[in-house]
């Protein structure tokens, strides 16, 4: 199985080692294909939607979910990253670091956002990504899309948009690449 | 781990320095939001303790605390009980007793917020003490040039004027030198400090020379409140020798960057025209400066783990707790 190494905030990351792979190059190609198609459906279309991505985990794949809504309807997709680290509960609890600078296209104000990313754990990434969105506008509503759901929430917080549901031990860790998801654990 | 103080440049080293200033970018994003605030410091309490005038610094870390979401305690000598005659250990001991997670300092004598460090266990920042250090200014000095050449390898940068009784030129020296720059100090013999043992950059008493080879050319104040030592003959005299003139302006390069740590004597070291020349970042020094501070205040009060919280819970799975790096 495949090692990797993994950028997260220091001292954390190191490398991953693989136990088992659950999905393959192209099923993560044809989920992205699916959540493009149902994203759209979901909206009667891409206007006002915007597209954002997580860093670093979410953003090479809410590219690809992007790139997929323009080849679908012919129109822009306006895209945006978000680094949540400033917004996080977890600040002063354990070492948190902005990795990424953030980038929104435009306001927000009733705009339609949909949030990517890799992993959908404990939820609390993404109650930092709510928070921080609020600092550009008000969106008239926000989304989720992503493409792995492990369980484990700690925060009334559900995805809209799921690539794979995949039954975890929280003592695991889910490896997210374009390449495939391979479920394994860190290697200190 | 992260460092607990801001003293000196010297305790960061390359890098910290580069670390600070990749973490800039990020609080630079968030000082152009619409709504610029973050809640990342949230229930962190900072003093001021500025026992020196300041406008810029004192309202740049103002501002970078706001943003930040921490609370602030303003402390001004002239209304505190200093005037009753309170020690600076007394009044430090009085504030850290209300609870602060952090302490900028000011102060007319180098070594104070070294000496303030070893009585209360706050974080202490220096935001200048004496002539010897002023480590956010030189940050943002850093993060000025590298916003406009990318790398500082291999730059040259002039430091003009008085080096002498210089904080700011002290910090820079050390930044510039460990980001890989060369620094020239240009001065008349009587405004160099009288021992130059351990500078690590050259030395030169004719601006002429030196301004051809340089990236960026930085004006320190001409201290005017010191001129009764009479260390310069007259101001026309400095402003001749030393000041960058409208004539030296005109022979300056084109990329060659003007930078002057504020406040600005229009007309003695930088005149009217090179202060408002498109070459000079002296507004973006200012704006840069809210930015960096926000870094360094939120690298020393938010990584301390779960020393700042006591009582925080400490998940199992969250690996170890020490800071990064």
């Amino acid at each position: 199985m495949a090692e990797r190494e993994r950028k997260m905030t220091r001292p954390f990351g190191g490398v991953f080692v693989a136990r088992t792979s659950v999905m393959s190059a192209d099923d993560i190609d044809r989920a992205i294909w699916r959540m493009s198609h149902e994203i759209i459906e979901h909206n009667h279309g891409v206007d006002n939607v915007v597209v954002v991505g997580l860093q670093t985990g979410g953003v090479p794949l809410a590219e690809r979910i992007g790139e997929a809504m323009v080849e679908i309807t012919g129109r822009d997709v306006p895209f945006g990253t978000i680094d949540v680290a400033l917004h996080r509960d977890d600040i002063g609890i354990r070492p948190v670091m902005p990795e990424e600078v953030t980038s929104i296209p435009c306001d927000l104000l009733n705009k339609v956002v949909v949030l990517i990313d890799d992993v959908l754990f404990t939820g609390r990434t993404i109650r930092a990504a709510l928070d921080a969105l609020t600092t550009f506008g008000r969106p008239r509503s926000v989304q989720l899309a992503v493409m792995v759901d492990r369980g484990h929430r700690e925060l009334p917080i559900r995805p809209d948009y799921v690539g794979k549901n995949i039954p975890t031990r929280r003592d695991e860790v889910v490896d997210v690449t374009l390449d495939g998801v391979q479920l394994g654990e860190m290697r200190k | 781990m992260s460092p607990k103080h801001l003293l000196s440049i010297d305790d960061l080293g390359r890098d910290w320095i580069e670390e600070i200033l990749r973490l800039t970018d990020s609080f630079a994003e968030v000082s152009a939001r619409p709504i610029p605030k973050v809640p990342a410091l949230r229930g962190k309490n900072i003093a001021w303790l500025f026992y020196e005038d300041s406008t810029r610094t004192r309202l740049s870390f103002e501002t970078a605390a706001k943003r930040l979401s921490a609370d602030t305690m303003n402390f001004s000598v002239s209304s505190s009980s200093v005037n009753k005659g309170e020690s600076l250990r007394d009044t430090c001991l009085t504030i850290s007793a209300m609870g602060v997670d952090a302490i900028v300092v000011r102060h007319k004598s180098a070594g104070v917020p070294w000496q303030i460090a070893k009585w209360i266990d706050a974080s202490i920042i220096n935001a200048g003490d004496g002539w010897h250090q002023h480590p956010t200014q030189a940050l943002l000095d850093c993060y000025t040039l590298t916003q406009k050449f990318g790398s500082l390898d291999g730059r040259h940068i002039a430091i003009v004027g008085d080096i002498k009784h210089s904080r700011v030129a002290r910090s820079d020296i050390a930044a510039f030198t460990a980001l890989g720059a060369e620094v020239t100090i240009v001065a008349p013999q009587t405004l160099m400090p009288p021992s130059l043992e351990g500078w690590n950059c050259k030395v030169s008493h004719d601006l002429d020379a030196v301004l051809p080879t340089v990236d960026a050319v930085y004006l320190l104040r001409m201290q005017l409140e010191r001129q009764q030592e009479a260390l310069v003959p007259s101001l026309r005299e400095y402003t001749a020798g030393y000041g960058l003139t409208d004539e030296r302006l005109e022979h300056l390069g084109a990329n060659t960057l003007i930078m002057h740590p504020g406040p600005m004597n229009r007309g003695v070291e930088i005149s009217q025209k090179a202060a408002d020349d498109p070459r000079s970042a002296v507004t973006q020094q200012v704006a840069n400066g809210v930015s960096v501070r926000m870094a360094v205040l939120f690298l020393l009060l938010g990584n301390n783990g779960s020393d700042s919280h006591p009582n925080a819970p400490r998940p199992n799975d969250q690996g170890p707790n020490e800071g990064i790096l």
